[in-house]
């Protein structure tokens, strides 16, 4: 006889709620009229989010479980619950962005430029789809870090990635760009994720299971050094770092994220970075926690690599969101020195709390940065190259100076959030005491420094070249985009003035650590 | 007596709710100036309002305070955790930070009605009200903080708002320049008390009061010093005392409610408060920094009752008198716990004199179109009675005259330092009765004699909003004094923050160097009503000896800084470029270059076709596995 699984609904319940959104919006598409279609997917969308957020605080205030859920294919567990609340902030700021029209394509199957689409754009045709696809994918992102097994990790995986892919192909301008940003994404995240499932298969060779905490209690009784474990490692470790775009994985993110329309860029560069992070802490803490002396070299090479790559190369962006992709990378790097910070049960909750904070942090202000990105836009579209920006500061001294706002954020000037987000993640990095970890933090100091070279220059650009005369305009933004710049620049005042209250939360989750 | 132990907070009431009287003004400044323009009808309104809550919560915090035990009087309330294991925001409630907290709110909330009526015509006022209101934020920040980081933070706040308000007539020129000039000088004093916080942390490894102080004696003589003449350099840029007082005279630029708020009752005391709160650690009685202290302090009081003596411009004339009179404050505070009731005490009475004597030559320059050469002035006491009698009063307080504010607590000082140091004292006594000469010349050109302004002016007395601050303030200015020095009262409340000396001083109405003021004082009054009453006053200045010129030319202190520091840095600067750009731009340049350059190269494995990403990402996977299996297989 065969027993059904028993299901913990309500420490699964946040997930069911995005799910559940979205297969209604899938039926909202099916059934209900065109002109009726956007006035019940707003709210739809905006409401599920709220609602798993109440739930994720319902479940932090009622006590974090100490067993998975799900027959143990599902953590929650206070570093969950901490990047769920993350993802699910993040995710309504960029539902927001995605609320404005002027971003997607009216008929994403007319070739660019062609009769039909001239008719799809006087009919007024708008693909509403976004809808439940940035439903589906944000619930991707948030079984993701919360999967407890490989397998269950890969679903996940493909859930937040295939409709990302969909609605990287949707931007109304620039459309060919679009598409061809789409299809690159597709074919190398199609690539990446082979080489994870391949690695699933070589570790289930190794230990026998899928089960992470499986694969660390078999780790603790082998040696380490076979080549199943190994290789396998190594192939997962390709798959992960692919997603969160470390070197040398990460020529997708430049293109891809300048391709995308906007919103949903700011929807990857925050939501996916925060949901990959966290599989990736889980992945290496939890399952190969026991055999940190043999990844830890490989991530300290990778680290380097990727915040050398990102901070170099951004120097001769000449392409706003291109610039802001490489800035992405430069950040993974400073965070990968966080995720080599283990050690220690209280050196790992130092660690944990500091990347939590980090990834809030970034993420806001992120999704910030390309909410302005949205507004400066010329004739044709959003103004992407650099030079169109020369001058804003003069034309519209308020959005240019909250734009350098987030820009001095990124570089990590004290009294800004990303400030405390660098300093608690390297803090933690030199407290483990370990040579080449400190010598990372330097290098990682010293990218910071090449960095805000980049970051700064587009300040002086801004308020110390003299505009053009036929200079992009910038739009009056719709409630929706005032308020996510205005949140995003409240948030990153704040945390950066007083970093206290968000930081006794990532410490309090980081606390309980990952179950296992 | 020691200070007493500083305690944290625990108990609820006024107390805990101490940081509201930081973030309303902030609040207020915030609304202002994010609000725009929208809020220029009911700007000034909000702007009073929060300065007068903040002064409505300061009593409130000073009530519960005196209820307290005297020893329970030391409470710090900790806001947050800024920056973890290194500062924490915090504020220090003690008898002397409420004492300032008093008086910054209470005579900040004056002048923010004055200013009502004062800039009325200004299309700028709520913009000008944000900055008064920023201004008294991080004046109380820098009171109230409880260790040296959110001091700090004050410090520059103050710093920044009086940048602003110095030059909030931008478009003058020399309203702009004097702007740069009160902030360059004051960064040098920044940096003084920046790389005291350094030594501190190195020594103490933490910058709070509650560990510092305790703990000071413990670091060796040589480091004692050191932070106190640091501390020292960062009070005299702030309190304007030599060789930083070049600033102050040029600040007169902004409008007078600002030299009032700023350079009479709040700013310039930054220092001495800075010298008094730091003084059991730092500036102990007997040490080499509180010396020096009070050797600055001499100089200065004289410096500045000099320059006061040969100024025509009205507000330049207090200026010199504000520059002498906080002289006389750091001579008190370098004494150690005899001097600083004293310090504070005249710190207070002058804080509502001084604000008098501003707002009523503000109300005079109202009244002749914003004219500022007393030389222009003359004969008018009739036309603006209140302006003339509150004016009057402010004068006879500074002077010393018997039984007002100044008379007790500049006397108090004289005979604490005489009873110290005999030569810094009659110094002091001779400061004292040029006092009496320029004072009497400013009341004299200005109120007496023949009228001298040309026939457009049409001089008439303020309105209400600006004259009933100046009765309130003038009010002060007499009964203060007296209330606050008779039977130690100030001293006594102020012992649990700063120490009492061993024995309690008493009042000596009739003694040697009290006399000899009072006498120096009527001689230097009586000089000035010969010279400029009975004598005729040119409208044009005469050239005037030698030493008028020196003082006219503020002691050739401009001269001095253009001479020792402008021209060398200059040619230091130029001398600098011209290395730079041959070595060290070189070797940066080079690596800018390289950066750069492989920037672009890197660049160039950016190629836009999938099958070279996905070549490089299957390289990766490679060289990736491999390292793998050579670590582990190590």
């Amino acid at each position: 006889m065969i027993t059904a699984p028993t299901i913990e609904y309500f420490a699964l319940a946040p997930l069911l709620i995005i799910f559940g959104a979205a297969i209604i919006g899938v039926l909202v598409e099916a059934f209900a009229p065109r002109y009726l279609r956007r006035a019940v997917h707003v709210p739809l969308t905006l409401l599920s989010l709220v609602g798993a957020f109440a739930l994720v605080i319902l479940q932090t205030i009622r006590g974090v479980p100490t067993t998975p859920a799900a027959m143990g294919s599902v953590a929650v567990d206070g570093p969950t619950l901490f990047i769920w609340g993350a993802i699910l902030v993040l995710s309504f700021v960029s539902v927001l962005l995605i609320n404005d029209e002027e971003q997607f394509v009216p008929s994403a199957a007319a070739v660019p430029g062609s009769a039909e689409e001239e008719k799809a754009i006087t009919e007024g045709a708008a693909h509403t789809e976004v809808y439940p696809l940035a439903l589906f994918a944000i619930g991707g992102m948030l079984l993701f870090p919360a999967s407890n097994d490989l397998l269950i990790m890969f679903v996940a995986l493909e859930v937040m990635s295939l409709p990302l892919y969909l609605l990287c192909g949707l931007a109304r301008r620039r459309r060919l760009l679009s598409q061809e940003a789409s299809v690159k994404y597709f074919l190398l995240g199609a690539f990446s994720s082979a080489f994870f499932l391949y690695g699933t298969a070589l570790l289930y060779g190794f230990a026998g299971t899928v089960d992470l905490a499986g694969i660390r209690e078999a780790l603790a009784t082998a040696g380490g050094t076979e080549t199943l474990l190994l290789v396998g490692t190594a192939m997962l470790g390709v798959g992960l770092l692919f997603k969160i775009g470390a070197a040398p994985f990460q020529a997708w993110k430049p293109d891809v994220y300048q391709g995308a329309p906007t919103p949903i860029t700011a929807l990857m560069a925050s939501g996916t970075l925060v949901a990959a992070f966290g599989a990736v802490l889980r992945v290496f803490w939890v399952a190969l926690g026991n055999d940190s002396w043999n990844w830890q070299p490989i991530m300290w090479g990778v680290a380097a690599l990727t915040m050398v790559v990102g901070s170099i190369l951004a120097i001769t962006q000449t392409d706003i969101k291109r610039m802001l992709a490489y800035s992405s990378i430069a950040h993974a790097g400073f965070l990968l020195v966080g995720v080599m910070a283990v050690g220690e049960a209280a050196q790992n909750a130092l660690a944990l709390s500091g990347l939590l904070f980090y990834l809030v942090t970034y993420g806001i202000t992120t999704v910030g940065a390309f909410a302005v990105v949205t507004m400066v836009r010329d004739p044709g579209g959003e103004a992407w190259h650099l030079s169109r920006w020369a001058g804003l500061g003069k034309r519209s001294p308020k959005l240019a100076g909250v734009f350098a706002f987030f820009l001095l954020a990124f570089a990590g000037i004290p009294l800004t959030s990303g400030f405390f987000g660098k300093y608690a993640v390297f803090r933690s990095a030199v407290a483990l005491g370990q040579g080449w970890l400190t010598g990372l933090v330097v290098l990682a100091v010293v990218a910071s420094a090449a960095a805000a070279f980049f970051y700064v220059r587009v300040i002086v650009l801004m308020f110390f070249s003299d505009p053009s005369a036929d200079g992009p305009t910038v739009v009056t933004p719709s409630w929706a985009t005032s308020t996510v710049v205005g949140f995003s620049a409240f948030a990153t005042v704040a945390l950066g003035v007083f970093p206290q209250p968000v930081l006794d939360l990532a410490e309090k989750a980081a606390k309980s650590l990952f179950v296992q | 007596m020691e200070p007493a132990e500083i305690l944290s907070h625990t108990g609820g009431g006024a107390i805990s709710l101490a940081w509201l009287m930081i973030v309303l003004p902030l609040a207020g400044a915030a609304i202002l100036l994010i609000g725009g323009r929208a809020t220029n009808k009911w700007g000034h309104l909000l702007g009073v309002l929060m300065s007068v809550g903040a002064f409505v919560v300061a009593a409130l915090v000073f009530l519960q305070l005196i209820g307290l035990d005297p020893a329970q009087r030391r409470q710090s309330v900790n806001l947050y955790e800024f920056i973890p294991g290194v500062a924490n925001i915090g504020l220090l409630i003690d008898p002397l930070s409420i004492s300032f907290c008093l008086l910054i709110t209470f005579v900040g909330s004056l002048i923010h009605i004055y200013s009502i009526g004062y800039m009325s015509h200004d299309p700028d006022r709520r913009r000008f009200f944000a900055y008064l209101n920023l201004f008294v934020a991080a004046m109380l920040l820098l009171v109230l903080a409880d260790n040296y980081v959110a001091l700090f933070i004050g410090w520059e706040g103050v710093g920044l708002a009086s940048y602003l308000l110095i030059g909030f007539w931008q478009y003058k020129p020399s309203a702009a320049v004097a702007a740069k000039k009160a902030f360059v000088v004051n960064r040098v004093g920044d940096f003084g008390l920046l790389i005291a916080m350094f030594l501190i942390f190195a020594q103490f490894g933490t910058l709070s009061y509650a560990e510092v102080f305790p703990n000071a004696a413990q670091a060796s003589q040589g480091v004692q010093t050191a932070i106190g003449l640091l501390l020292l350099l960062g009070a005299c840029g702030k309190s304007a005392q030599l060789p930083l007082q070049s600033w102050l005279l040029d600040a007169m630029e902004g409008p007078t409610p600002v030299s009032a708020l700023i350079h009479a009752a709040t700013m310039v005391t930054a220092g001495v408060y800075l010298v008094v709160r730091s003084g059991a650690a730092f500036f102990p009685e007997g040490s080499t920094a509180g010396l020096v202290v009070t050797i600055v302090g001499v100089a200065t009081l004289l410096a500045g009752a000099i320059i006061g003596t040969a100024k025509d411009d009205i507000k330049k004339g207090l200026a010199g008198s504000t520059m002498s009179q906080i002289g006389y404050m750091m001579l008190a505070a370098g004494i150690g716990p005899a001097g600083y009731a004293f310090a504070i005490g005249h710190l207070i009475t002058h804080g509502f004199f001084k604000a008098d004597l501003f707002l009523g030559a503000g109300s005079v320059m109202h009244a002749m179109n914003d004219e500022v050469d007393m030389r222009r002035y003359g004969g008018l006491r009739k036309l603006l009675p209140i302006t003339f009698v509150t004016f009057f009063i402010g004068y006879l307080a500074i002077i010393g005259f018997p039984l007002l504010s100044g008379y007790f607590t500049k006397d108090g000082i004289i005979e604490t330092v005489i009873h110290h140091n005999a030569i810094l004292g009659w110094l002091a006594v001779v400061g004292a009765g040029i006092t009496g000469f320029y004072m009497t010349r400013m009341v004299v050109m200005t109120f007496f004699g023949p009228k001298r302004w040309d026939e457009k002016a049409h001089p008439h007395e303020s309105p209400a909003v600006m004259t009933w601050p100046l009765i309130v303030l003038s009010i002060f200015s007499v009964g203060l004094g007296a209330y606050l020095i008779l039977s130690n009262r100030l001293m006594v409340f102020l012992g649990p923050a700063v120490g009492l000396p061993a024995e309690l001083p008493g009042f000596h109405p009739i003694s040697v160097p009290g006399l000899a003021t009072l006498a120096l004082v009527a001689v230097g009054a009586g000089i000035a009503i010969a010279k400029y009453g009975r004598a005729e006053v040119p409208v044009v200045a005469p050239r005037g000896s030698f030493l008028t010129v020196f003082a006219r030319r503020d002691l050739y202190g401009d001269a001095l800084n253009e001479a020792l520091f402008m021209r060398p840095g200059q040619w230091l600067t130029r001398l600098a470029v011209f290395f730079d750009n041959r070595g060290i731009d070189g070797v940066v340049n080079g690596l800018a270059a390289g950066v750069g350059g492989s920037s672009g190269r890197l660049r160039k494995i950016q190629t836009g076709y999938v099958r070279s990403y996905a070549l490089s990402i299957f390289v990766g996977a490679a060289v990736l596995a491999g390292a793998w299996f050579v670590v582990g297989t190590l």
